[in-house]
């Protein structure tokens, strides 16, 4: 006998069940977390001592030494990563959230002849694999000559499919036509009614978009692979990748493959850890409106 | 009535009237928001259907632009041209190939050359296979998760709920180079407890790779699905459970016969997304590579893909290649869906 939202939980459920739940709810915890604790706690840790004590423990911690060596490392490479993954990231997904929410607003307030084959064709874009146009996007860029260039990365990261459909679908339901009408008798523009009515009106939905498109610029990899062969213009996930590749002839880059790998992922986490009423949000429009 | 506002002069006049008289003509929009007066604006101005819908059409050419000539140039464009260069070859000219070089057309060539390649078929045996085992396990998990967590039994909700998120922000790359340490022995303390019991695990040896492969990817986005689920979960009304708990129904028979149904959408969505996944594999092979001497340069499409346009500079194979792993994805995506669909059918 559960009722599903009770205002008292306790009491309700015999104490075995909740032991139960909560034990298996432990269980899982652990092997979602134990990977993040070991990289914490490695993060610490010399090459010697990754190697030579227990991993689950530390062993003569030295945090802020082990983060001056990172990034002080190769004229200080790690940070350049960083700000380029920043840059690819933070700027793509500002122009994708920008451009989506235009698009999106587009399909939803203006019914036009086509509009539903336009919103189609965008939809098929979202079931595309994103590697597969990787390839093929790396051969049309190299004929253009925008190769191993930050427009290289950037261009391909600010075309969010899914963010069009979520705008589309957010501003259909939130944005009432009323009120653009109200809008367009008291003369004012449709860039303008967009800029001070749409954008704001929108706005839950777009930091939605704006999360997801972050994410995934910061965690793609096969694009930059293939586009970037300048050292400086890669970004942190593609520079780790070639610290591990040399590690072996290098061992102190074990070291700072795993300290780098510890700093990338942090500002990620606290950004899911603190947004995630709006993670929900993107995800109940997502799968529950179509 | 609606003067010429001082600070949007110039876009009043193209727009502004116009877009009225087709609303209120086509949406019956005045009775909602009581403004009949506006009403009045069609017979003055004269405007008919067509120009408003003609406006309409420009405003939304406006808004619709930039992002369409971005996915013009990033989306149609990439396919086109792996379409054309898939169906080229390269030509040598002169005395022992030595006279440059040229394109010219091979038809339908790489195609064959690439369903005839044993190492590419075997990288699409074992992504099929890696989808038919880990698909369904990760997705069990995250329901399990899911309608624990959406139980009543459930403590430390939100706690145990960014838990199991967090490794969604871990990226592919960098989950692989951190299991990729928690797999290798010496440094790994996996390893190192299970010989502590007795026992000799090796994750990277050929029969298992595979499949510790397969933990990473669960372990990444097992707590992203089960988010989408919640989400689900989360937008029906409380009133059907409260009925299913007066009816008498127990928190299983609620889990089970009302929450399942409930989720179905989602997990069909959650399924397509992750065949579309499975089917691009690529950074966690491509970063184990160097501990696992199981992983070949097939092991899968993509890594197969990557190989033929960056080691053996054949980029018109690797068009075909990558034109075949759309195809692969899509049909079965669809396929997916359908099966699904005609199912529900008979349901009814």
């Amino acid at each position: 006998m559960t009722p599903p939202r009770p205002p008292t939980r306790a009491g309700a459920t015999p104490l075995r069940l909740r032991v139960l739940v909560l034990s298996l709810l432990t269980v899982a915890a652990l092997y979602f977390l134990l990977p993040v604790y070991w990289l914490a706690v490695s993060a610490t840790k010399s090459s010697g001592d990754l190697f030579g004590t227990f991993g689950l423990w530390f062993a003569d911690p030295r945090p802020l030494e082990r983060l001056g060596d990172l990034l002080r490392f190769d004229n200080h490479v790690f940070l350049r990563w960083s700000l380029n993954s920043l840059l690819y990231a933070g700027g793509g997904a500002l122009a994708a959230t920008l451009l989506s929410a235009a698009a999106g607003y587009a399909l939803a307030k203006f019914p036009f002849p086509g509009r539903e084959t336009v919103f189609n064709v965008v939809l098929a874009g979202v079931l595309l694999p994103h590697t597969v146009l990787a390839l093929p996007l790396y051969l049309l860029f190299s004929e253009i000559g925008l190769v191993n260039t930050y427009w290289a990365v950037l261009l391909p990261s600010v075309v969010s499919p899914f963010g069009v459909y979520l705008c589309r679908i957010y501003a259909t339901a939130a944005v009432p036509d009323s009120l653009l009408e109200a809008a367009r008798i008291d003369g004012a523009g449709e860039a303008r009614i967009f800029r001070t009515l749409g954008l704001r009106m929108m706005a839950p939905a777009l930091v939605t978009v704006f999360l997801f498109q972050f994410v995934h610029i910061w965690n793609s990899f096969f694009l930059p692979l293939v586009m970037l062969s300048d050292s400086d213009l890669y970004p942190i996930q593609l520079g780790l990748t070639t610290w591990q590749g040399y590690a072996d002839r290098q061992p102190e880059l074990y070291q700072y493959t795993v300290g780098g790998a510890f700093l990338s992922v942090l500002p990620l986490m606290l950004l899911i850890g603190a947004l995630q009423r709006y993670w929900r949000a993107g995800l109940t429009e997502g799968s529950v409106k179509n | 009535m609606a003067p010429p506002n001082a600070r949007g002069p110039r876009r009043t006049g193209r727009t502004g009237h116009t877009g009225h008289a087709d609303y209120t003509g086509r949406t019956g929009l005045t009775r909602r928001t009581g403004l009949t007066h506006r009403t009045g604006l069609t017979h003055r101005t004269g405007l008919t259907h067509r120009t408003g819908r003609a406006r309409h059409t420009r405003s939304a050419a406006g808004f619709l632009l930039p992002f369409g000539a971005l996915f013009l140039l990033t989306f149609v464009a990439p396919i086109a041209y792996a379409l054309y260069e898939s169906l080229l070859k390269p030509t040598r000219s002169g005395p022992l190939g030595l006279g440059g070089t040229g394109t010219a057309f091979a038809g339908l060539d790489n195609y064959a050359h690439a369903l005839d390649d044993g190492l590419f078929l075997t990288g699409f045996g074992r992504v099929l296979l890696f989808a038919v085992v880990q698909i369904p396990l990760m997705l069990l998990l995250a329901t399990a998760l899911a309608l624990l967590l959406d139980s009543a039994s459930a403590r430390w909700v939100g706690f145990f709920r960014t838990a199991y998120f967090l490794p969604y922000g871990v990226p592919g790359v960098i989950a692989s180079i951190l299991w990729g340490f928690l797999y290798v022995p010496g440094i790994s303390p996996l390893v190192e407890l299970a010989r502590g019991v007795g026992a000799d695990v090796d994750f990277l040896s050929q029969s298992t790779v595979l499949w510790s492969i397969a933990n990473i990817v669960t372990w990444q986005f097992t707590g992203y699905n089960m988010l989408v689920l919640i989400a689900q979960l989360k937008s029906v009304p409380g009133e059907l459970y409260e009925a299913a708990r007066i009816d008498g129904a127990s928190a299983w028979q609620t889990a089970r016969h009302i929450k399942l149904a409930l989720i179905r959408p989602a997990l069909v969505l959650t399924t397509v997304f992750s065949i579309i996944g499975t089917i691009q594999l690529f950074a966690e092979p491509m970063v184990l590579k160097p501990l696992a001497p199981a992983i070949d340069s097939g092991y899968t499409p993509n890594l197969h893909a990557y190989h033929q346009a960056f080691k053996s500079n054949n980029q018109h194979a690797a068009a075909a290649e990558a034109v075949l792993i759309a195809l692969v994805a899509c049909v079965l995506s669809f396929g997916f869906l359908r099966l699904v669909g005609s199912q529900r059918e008979r349901d009814r």
